[in-house]
């Protein structure tokens, strides 16, 4: 088990950067996602941390020791792949005592351990076949103890449920952070979807174009997004943004304008409102239904306003609106977000004062 | 309309089998009935045929009462076989499968550019003519001090020169087949390596394989069925090959491998050649070793299941 440190990590092919500045840290224990679009650079930091890439610069440190140079098989991690990578040669036994050639023990030590690792993510009666007559799930599974066995002082996880079918994936989930809690070991969740982020994670750092965006529990990456980007990555149904500007302590967007406290001088800025916030009301802004998506639980309309077009949701099994319903919508006003117009930064301290 | 759909249907099977059809027939079928028909004459430095006879194999074998079978090889034959037999282990096994695999193992593991480079190199023989290839080889080789062996022989270490084509003629032969013949293996093996998802190298390094662990557990075990077809198709490729043979030592006995000898029988220039059947019946035998040796290997490397799926992708 480690902390884990990246401090100033960038990792550049020629000119194009992967990875950019990254600063964090990991406590021993913790269960880290990192989250971002494909491509942001989120695989490569991985991939540095597992030592198959070497950094261009700044330093790695497993428990305060540099590692950047250490090769992958003296860093003591276990990493799940996306495709999971098995030895298509070996029996999933083979498969999982692999990593154990590679250190003094005795065979019948190993093939207990095997055996322990196997019980843990439940595929011990599966010890004999090989990874082409296993299903996708149990795959997985193998792959992660072959991760394990070794008793890692981190667990890298590439995208590992991206595979599975929704049903598999949500069981994989939480047997994932159960295996996690069971062994204490630091792990990184590398993924794409804000959902597996955010319900296993302790902590989520959000990338985007090789860049941290902000690392924050999952709740405050959705309540205070940094911001654009997280705020409209994080979250789904995507956030609502309005381009606006501040004059005169008054939000202003196109013919509308909203009277505004906390800041005074003239800005560019967003206007960031989760659909779920808004909600049809006697009074608030006018708005036209023009789209209806029913999600089951929920119903997701989308609107023409005078802001443009905005979703909101509403908790309902039917539809209550039909396409030209003309609406009134109203929000918590303490819930809006603004953020810069040219950094997308979030701007603390401004809060609406009203909303119509 | 169902008609005209099963008209069309045996035009389509014409148009695309067709071809492959005609040639199979033309280039092997008839070549091997024509074969089968000539070794039971007496057809000699004419196409004219006078008796039908069995005459051309008692010159291959002779009657024998202690012999296991009844008939035994007479020497000619005999040696012929087992010059064949040591030319094709020794190529097959030396060059074109363990040097053909540490060529793609060197030139996947240096930088692209590199290794291509290398790959380059070693297929410059294979572009170039038969009959330079051999040119140069027969200069190497040059008995007197002209030759490029014996020059750094004498002048680098001092030694005696060699005379190759007297004291080595078989190493002579199976050298400058396999530097040939590694190539193809070469080709066909780096491009398996290739085929290998890059993430299982990666997961191997993470679970801590060195350089060597990987090559036997990761690369060797995806390599079984492109070295089963490279053995099975070279040892029938070589089992036939003879014209850096005859290119480089002429008809002489020591290099007389079957293959050889049927040219060397019928075709060969001034070298009391035009024994046609004779020829034929040498060809017949080596059609027969063919098959038998095509189905032996096909059976110990288990080359149907290779033809049946893709053998490398994980999943």
């Amino acid at each position: 088990m480690a902390r884990i440190e990246l401090v100033g990590v960038a990792k550049r092919w020629g000119n194009t950067v992967a990875v950019e500045d990254m600063r964090t840290e990991l406590e021993d224990r913790e269960f880290v996602a990192i989250l971002g679009p494909s491509g942001c650079g989120k695989s490569t930091t991985l991939f540095l941390l597992a030592g198959i890439y070497a950094p261009t610069e700044g330093e790695i440190r497993f428990d305060g020791v540099r590692v950047n140079e250490v090769e992958p098989k003296d860093r003591n991690v276990g990493i799940v792949f996306q495709s999971y990578a098995l030895y298509p040669n070996m029996t999933v036994e083979q498969n999982i005592m692999f990593p154990l050639r590679f250190v003094s023990m005795e065979a019948t030590e190993a093939q207990k351990q095997a055996r322990e690792i196997a019980e843990l993510v439940q595929i011990e009666k599966l010890l004999e076949r090989r990874p082409g007559q296993l299903s996708g799930g149990q795959q997985q599974r193998v792959a992660l103890a072959r991760a394990l066995i070794k008793k890692p002082n981190l667990l890298l996880l590439d995208e590992p449920l991206s595979n599975l079918d929704a049903t598999l994936r949500l069981s994989m989930r939480s047997e994932i952070r159960r295996i996690q809690r069971e062994l204490g070991v630091t792990t990184i969740l590398v993924t794409h979807d804000q959902v597996e982020a955010t319900t296993m994670a302790d902590r989520i750092i959000c990338m985007n174009d090789g860049r941290i965006e902000q690392i924050d529990t999952p709740e405050n990456l959705y309540r205070r997004p940094n911001t654009t980007f997280v705020a409209s990555f994080v979250g789904s149904p995507p956030i609502n943004l309005v381009a606006g500007s501040i004059r005169e302590s008054r939000f202003v967007a196109g013919e509308r304008s909203f009277p505004l406290s906390g800041i005074t001088e003239t800005a560019e800025v967003w206007m960031g409102l989760r659909p779920e916030l808004l909600a049809v009301a006697d009074e608030g802004l006018p708005a036209t239904v023009a789209t209806i998506e029913p999600m089951g639980r929920e119903i997701l309309y989308g609107a023409d306003s005078p802001l443009g077009f905005l979703r909101f949701l509403e908790a309902a099994p039917l539809p209550r609106f039909s396409f030209g319903d003309k609406v009134r919508l109203a929000t918590v006003v303490e819930n809006v977000l603004f953020f810069d117009g040219t950094d997308g930064g979030r701007i603390d301290g401004a809060s609406l004062n009203e909303f119509s | 309309m169902l008609n005209k759909q099963g008209q069309r249907q045996i035009t389509n099977a014409l148009v695309f089998l067709g071809p492959a059809c005609v040639f199979l027939v033309v280039l092997l079928v008839i070549p091997i009935i024509v074969d089968l028909v000539v070794a039971f004459t007496d057809m000699e430095q004419t196409i004219i045929v006078t008796e039908l006879t069995t005459e051309q194999f008692r010159k291959i074998v002779r009657p024998n009462e202690d012999a296991l079978l009844g008939f035994e090889l007479r020497g000619s034959f005999y040696r012929a076989l087992a010059k064949t037999a040591v030319f094709v282990f020794f190529t097959l096994t030396i060059f074109n499968i363990t040097f053909g695999l540490l060529l793609a193992l060197t030139t996947t593991a240096l930088p692209d550019w590199l290794g291509g480079t290398f790959r380059a190199i070693w297929l410059l023989p294979r572009m170039s003519p038969s009959v330079v290839y051999a040119l140069l080889w027969i200069w190497v080789v040059d008995p007197t001090e002209r030759g490029l062996l014996n020059q750094i022989l004498v002048n680098v270490f001092g030694t005696e020169p060699v005379n190759m084509f007297l004291d080595q003629p078989m190493a002579l032969i199976v050298v400058a087949n396999g530097f040939i013949g590694a190539s193809i293996g070469m080709l066909i093996l780096t491009s398996s390596i290739r085929s290998i998802p890059e993430h299982l190298f990666h997961a191997a390094r993470v679970d801590g394989a060195g350089s060597l662990s990987i090559v036997r557990h990761i690369v060797l075990p995806a390599l079984r069925w492109p070295l089963s077809y490279i053995t099975v198709f070279q040892a029938l490729a070589l089992m036939v090959s003879f014209e850096y043979i005859f290119l480089i030592m002429g008809p002489a006995r020591s290099t007389m491998t079957m293959a050889m000898l049927a040219y060397t029988k019928t075709l060969a220039p001034q070298i009391g050649s035009g024994q046609y059947a004779y020829g034929a019946a040498i060809t017949l035998i080596l059609i027969v070793f063919g098959t038998v040796v095509a189905l032996v290997l096909y059976r110990l490397a288990n080359m149907r299941s290779l033809l049946a799926n893709p053998k490398i992708e994980v999943q």
